[in-house]
């Protein structure tokens, strides 16, 4: 098989020494991590290696010399990094050498103990050691959980990978220490990290503590039975904003866990709801900043009445005109003023009590717009309640106009069942004929005609009613979609994807 | 070694095709597509700006003649960054894997590697493609679960679609380095 060698870019301009790696002898494959310069002791770069293996967990041997010379090429040189072969033992040997300016590499392998005496071919791999180490080679998801010898088989690749991601202890040391070792790899003219990050890592760990024990602080408040009372709790299950407080809640205990997390996907979760809180206070805090300038809570609540006052009219109308003659077609006159008056007094007492509320309306917006800074999901969830509450009216409507006409629905076939002479089995759940007594087919026939003509009427205020809820409904359903793509958008995978894509490979 | 031949592709146009040993195991081969035509980006610049100066003419508006203008611009970038192939090529590197890249226009290079591992072979199939019949040349990739079973088909060359003697050499050279695998030892 062809013998592949993978060398790390920023070795290329290093001064001779020898190369340290690891050697993947089922796919003939030698990954070299970094450059052992002279003048060295064997025995320290011996321990120093099973130092490294014992930490890291992959197995770093010598695999090889490396020679870039300058001047011309000696003889000695060559000479002595074929003795060095003889002290590390490795099978096989490999010399990578470089002449002065020249492009061209040479690169051949010491054989001493092997069967077939022929060249094998070499390629060799230059590989960006950086990016390579962030990348992560993921498995498939289902070859993951077959067995191992199978999910050997299924990337030849990720060895690499791994190898070199596992391998972070080597490049903590740079050219800088001073050791006995001195090694060339990506980080060896000094180590790059970033003071901020390491900060955050820091500062993490006690900010998740106290964290923790707020959150813990604030569900137990929550659980506590003073708000598990009856009217409570339907009205908690009913509000939008305390399902979406809830939410939040959990997704904050998520963050400010102790545990790492173990896989990648854990990760990622973590990741995406960090970012996507901070997007939500961030924008919230926008809008709070909007909101409270120029006085637009006063606006908001002077033009709130008026609003209501609108849609109250708009009713009142629409129940005149369905106690008229809707669409040309002809109602039944006494049922019809009966339902219209009952609506239209409905409305009138609901005109009431807004007009009661009406001086707290300002102070009571100005309050409740300043838990916007919780998140901009918070705000959008209390606007989607302000509507649920404000139409409250169309909603009883809606349920009125349904109950009326559910029952009709019912009674119509019933008696039509009756009239066929037939009756529901309860008990076997099924229709049986039945013979009936002369007066009860009387009454019922005569009160199937009632409820027959009437039914035109009872229909169309359900319709009306049901669109006008539907419509309500709708408004509601666009907000609570709105709130989900923030709650759940993966900001911080598809940044990653689109700035450092390496990292995801 | 490098040889450049002249073919042709499906639709009639000319192609070249390129090849390059770079050793016994590694093969490189790269389709080159013509290059964008200076009268058709004249005669679709001219119909654009034809329409706009009747829309000018109908709304009096001035407006339309640099919206004009701007949909032409982005129009022949988008076109030049996501959609002219200049160049489609295949690198074969025996025991490592296959990498095809498609060069666009405006420089841009998309890769894609497929590990030797995945690859089951590399064969010439038929498709009915509108009114023609039209051969291609795709990679097929090994199903891990049924050794037997083919899991994927990546079609190659799909913008230059290169005629049928094209796609005997590109097949003959890729054949050569993959049947080494077979006579090779698995491992040492």
């Amino acid at each position: 098989m062809v013998l592949k060698v993978f060398f790390p870019s920023c070795c290329s301009s290093a001064e001779s020494g020898i190369l340290i790696g690891r050697w993947i002898s089922e796919q003939n494959s030698a990954v070299i991590l970094a450059v052992v310069h002279f003048p060295f002791i064997p025995a320290q770069v011996k321990q120093y290696l099973s130092e490294v293996q014992r930490v890291s967990k992959v197995s770093v041997c010598v695999l090889g010399s490396w020679s870039n010379s300058k001047q011309e090429k000696e003889e000695n040189l060559t000479e002595f990094l074929e003795d060095l072969g003889t002290i590390f033992s490795h099978e096989p040997w490999i010399q990578i050498s470089k002449e002065g300016d020249s492009k061209f590499w040479s690169c051949s392998t010491l054989q001493k103990h092997s069967n077939n005496p022929k060249e094998e071919e070499i390629i060799l791999i230059y590989y960006d050691q950086r990016k390579v180490m962030l990348s992560h080679l993921h498995p498939p998801l289902d070859t993951a959980t077959s067995a191992d010898p199978k999910a050997e088989d299924a990337s030849k690749l990720s060895a690499i990978f791994d190898t070199v991601a596992k391998s972070k202890i080597l490049f903590m040391t740079d050219r800088y220490d001073d050791g006995p070792i001195k090694l060339t790899h990506w980080q060896s003219d000094g180590v790059e990290a970033s003071i901020i990050v390491e900060l955050m890592k820091q500062a993490s760990v006690p900010a998740c503590m106290l964290l923790t024990f707020l959150l813990s602080l604030i569900s137990g408040v929550c659980r506590s039975r003073v708000l598990k009372f009856w009217p409570l709790s339907f009205l908690w299950s009913k509000l939008s904003t305390c399902e979406q407080l809830g939410h939040r809640l959990q997704h904050l205990q998520v963050i400010s866990s102790n545990k790492k997390a173990q896989n990648q996907t854990q990760l990622m979760r973590k990741a995406n709801i960090f970012v996507s809180l901070l997007v939500d206070v961030a924008l919230g805090l926008l809008l709070m900043s909007w909101l409270y300038r120029k006085n637009r809570i006063g606006h908001l609540a002077d033009t709130l009445i008026p609003v209501a006052d609108h849609v109250a009219e708009e009713l009142q109308d629409l129940l005149q005109w369905l106690m008229g003659a809707p669409a040309g077609l002809k109602m039944n006159r006494a049922l019809d003023q009966v339902l219209g008056r009952f609506f239209l007094y409905h409305i009138h007492l609901w005109i009431s009590y807004i007009h009661l509320m009406s001086p707290f309306i300002e102070m009571i917006l100005w309050y409740v717009g300043l838990s916007a800074c919780l998140g901009l999901t918070v705000a959008l969830c209390i606007l989607s309640d302000i509507i649920a509450l404000l139409t409250f009216h169309i909603y009883c409507f809606y349920v009125y106009g349904a109950r009326l006409y559910c029952l009709k629905i019912y009674g119509l076939s019933s008696l039509w069942r009756l009239f066929r002479g037939k009756k529901w089995n309860v008990l076997r759940q099924r229709v049986d004929s039945c013979s009936y007594d002369l007066d009860q087919l009387f009454i019922g026939t005569l009160l199937f005609t009632i409820l027959l003509f009437l039914l035109p009427t009872t229909a169309l205020y359900y319709l009306v009613f049901t669109l006008l809820r539907l419509l309500v409904v709708i408004v509601q359903g666009l907000i609570h979609l709105l709130v989900d793509l923030v709650d759940s958008l993966p900001l911080y995978s598809i940044i990653l994807r689109l700035c450092r894509s390496y990292r995801l490979a | 070694a490098m040889e450049e031949r002249p073919y042709r592709s499906a639709s009639g146009a000319a192609l070249a095709l390129r090849r390059r040993q770079h050793s016994a195991s590694c093969r490189e081969l790269a389709v080159c597509c013509p290059r964008l035509q200076l009268r058709s980006l004249s005669a679709a610049t001219s119909a654009v700006w034809l329409a706009a100066y009747g829309l000018f003419v109908l709304s009096e508006n001035s407006v339309v003649l640099s919206a004009a203008i701007f949909i032409t611009l982005f129009g022949l970038i988008i076109y030049l960054h996501f959609v002219k192939i200049d160049q489609e090529s295949l690198l074969v590197i025996g025991s490592l894997g296959i990498q095809v890249t498609s060069s666009y226009a405006s420089g841009k290079e998309s890769t894609t590697f497929i590990e030797m591992s995945r690859v089951k072979d590399v064969v010439i199939n038929e498709a009915i493609h509108m009114q023609k019949v039209i051969y291609y040349l795709c990679i097929l990739l090994q199903d891990p679960g049924d050794p037997q079973g083919v899991s994927e088909v990546v079609p190659l060359f799909q913008s230059s679609k290169p005629r049928l003697d094209c796609l005997i050499e590109v097949y003959k050279s890729c054949q050569e380095i993959l049947a080494q695998r077979k006579t090779a030892p698995q491992s040492s």
